[in-house]
């Protein structure tokens, strides 16, 4: 298939499809869109100038057909501190930054180094996201009154039971079309959209972030900017392999890093937050029939066509009904196998996947758990794989004794390996066998150095026999530096 | 009379014993009799595969590895079989197969890997026993 071909499937090849699920993705991104929002310590435009931007950018420039990308609350988490710290058009600057840390990534083809997240600490992120996502739910019952726990118990109910009898029309949505309704002709005057902030009816414009452009502005917004990319990323990437299985086809992960980071370039210019690719808004494009880019330039754009004309409709939405809808959201992110699996797995996959979570839970912040869930599991595989195995065998008539070392030799082994060499045995001649070990670095060429210094410092004679090619070459350019240095 | 035959599995302990039971309706019709394994993708499986395997390719492995288990027993009982993986919700997607095709019969497990799900959304083994035109074999 030639490049133009291939363009013209992926835009082209289920129009109806595309357009129908389109629509049903617009409806379902209005409330996320928004409550991310008040997630993030923004006015609901700003989400929702994020998910039309997003949606319609990508729609263009992604890797994956069929992937939904816009506002997100593993983003919107990240955001808060920014937000409340130094205000909108840091976040926005913030935003762009993000976009280009994204680029070079899918630049320089680095979406491989997505593999050194183990899938444990993948689980752990994705919980703790459902689990932030319910707990940011929990301040909008603070202070309520029965009437509120009411509506988000009708909210709940109508998404659940509507899909026993209809699957045509998403119950999320008709949840807050009824509950909104019910509130707005009993005139129960419980808190609403509007009340969290301005929905004006315009069309987001471009306008550069209104900040100093100093170095100090850009270590304010760095370490935000670098947390959001690979967060972003890395639930832009696992989405994207999730639409790879549903629908049985491949996507190109690289172009797919690029195309966040140009959607987020854009986003940030024209008043929009951070976004990236969401795994359930996806799953209901995918469920709903779309497959090719035109759904999400479709979805995007019957966005903001019914933010302009419904605004005023919108911000009558009570928050309940919000919460509601986020409750369900965080119900079905929560990857419940894992739980219940949690016995069947091995011990340690189950820690990382808790101390992933844990850690999000205590710091609210996903990159940080990530990180440590990644940093745990690199010492738990040094703990398995530094295990080496010492055999010692006595050959009495020739005075000598040979020890044959099985395993890895690095930093994290040589002390074990140092503990089971015996340097008191009598002997003429020691042999050190390394036919079955790998030696990895300077740690392993000073363990055997010591070795051998330390039976020569007693009169034994030492022979080193079964290095691998590796090995010797480590051990001649160790040495040949310790010579030089005038040791 | 049942000399093509859909099975339907999952590779929970009640798939298992569908095979048995499907294995055993194909030797009833001695040779010629032909069994159809059928497996069914959903987006809940896409997601929790992906999580646990890390990507697309290995989930894919994972779910041939389940089924050549399936295509061994049949091979092993001298039964000719072939292999269909489909992607959508399962039991319209299995309606919609199973009503396409010409079979004389639709052997399936009475309850698939997750019971939590099944008593949410209610079986996808109720909806396939209303809806497909063959006769069904429902496995306790």
């Amino acid at each position: 298939m030639s490049y133009a071909e291939k363009m013209k499937n992926e835009w082209f090849g289920n129009v109806k499809g595309d357009i129908l699920s389109g629509v049903v993705v617009a409806l379902a991104l209005i409330p996320e869109a928004i409550a991310f929002s008040i997630i993030a310590g923004v006015d609901p435009m700003v989400g929702l100038y994020a998910a039309f931007c997003i949606a319609v950018v990508i729609a263009f420039v992604g890797g994956r057909p069929g992937m939904i990308s816009g506002a997100t609350g593993a983003m919107a988490l990240l955001m808060i501190t920014l937000v409340a710290d130094h205000g909108l058009e840091y976040l926005l600057a913030a935003t762009i930054l993000t976009g280009i840390i994204q680029v070079l990534f899918g630049v320089f083809k680095l979406a491989s180094v997505m593999k050194f997240v183990p899938r444990s600490v993948m689980i752990g992120f994705v919980n703790a996201l459902a689990i932030l996502i319910f707990m940011a739910q929990l301040q909008h019952f603070v202070g309520e009154t029965w009437i509120m726990y009411m509506l988000v118990a009708l909210t709940l109910a109508i998404i659940y039971v509507l899909p026993k009898f209809t699957k045509a029309v998403p119950s999320p949505l008709v949840a807050i079309v009824i509950v909104s309704a019910v509130a707005i002709f009993m005139n129960m005057g419980v808190r609403t959209v509007g009340d969290m902030g301005a929905l004006p009816a315009t069309l987001p414009m471009f306008a550069l972030p209104n900040i100093p452009l100093t170095f100090e502005t850009l270590m304010i917004i760095l370490p935000y900017s670098l947390a959001l990319a690979m967060v972003g990323l890395l639930e832009s990437l696992l989405t994207a392999s999730i639409v790879d299985d549903m629908t049985d086809t491949d996507s190109d992960k690289n172009k797919e890093s690029r195309g966040q980071g140009v959607a987020n370039m854009v986003t940030g210019c024209f008043g929009g937050m951070a976004g990236c690719a969401m795994i359930g808004q996806a799953v209901i494009n995918v469920k709903s029939g779309g497959r090719g880019r035109l759904s999400s330039l479709v979805a995007g754009t019957v966005l903001m066509f019914l933010i302009l004309v419904l605004g005023d409709l919108v911000v009558q939405i009570p928050m309940a009904a919000l919460a509601g809808v986020m409750i369900m959201v965080s119900i079905s992110t929560f990857d419940w196998g894992s739980v219940l699996n949690l016995h069947k797995i091995p011990k340690t996959d189950a820690i990382v996947m808790i101390v992933t979570v844990g850690t999000v839970v205590y710091t609210h912040d996903l990159s940080k758990g990530v990180f440590a869930g990644v940093l745990l599991s690199a010492i738990f595989f040094a703990a398995k794989i530094s295990k080496v195995k010492v055999e010692k065998y006595v050959d009495k008539k020739a005075a000598r004794i040979t020890y044959q070392i099985t395993g890895q030799l690095f930093f994290a082994s040589v002390t074990e390996l140092l503990e089971k060499v015996d340097f008191e045995g009598k002997a003429d001649e020691v042999v050190i066998d390394l036919h079955n070990a790998h030696m990895w670095d300077d740690s392993a060429v000073g363990a055997i150095d010591k070795i051998e210094s330390k039976f020569k410092a007693r009169g034994v004679k030492v022979k080193i026999i079964g290095l691998n090619k590796e090995s010797t070459d480590l051990m001649d350019r160790a040495s040949g530096l310790s010579k030089a240095s005038g040791h | 009379m049942f000399k093509r035959i859909l099975l339907a599995v999952d590779g929970s302990e009640h798939a298992d014993r569908a095979a048995e039971k499907a294995i055993g309706l194909a030797k009833l019709q001695g040779a010629g009799a032909s069994v159809e394994l059928v497996y069914v993708v959903d987006a809940k499986k896409s997601k929790s595969d992906v999580l646990k395997y890390g990507d697309s390719d290995t989930a894919t492995y994972k779910r041939k590895e389940m089924l050549q288990v399936y295509e061994a027993k049949l091979f092993n009982k001298g039964i000719k079989s072939e292999t269909t993986v489909l992607f959508g919700s399962p039991a319209e997607t299995i309606i919609e197969h199973a009503n396409d095709g010409k079979y004389d019969c639709l052997v399936m497990g009475s309850r698939g890997r997750n019971e939590f799900q099944t008593f949410v959304l209610g079986g996808v083994s109720h909806k396939v026993m209303k809806h497909v035109k063959a006769p069904v074999m429902l496995v306790k």
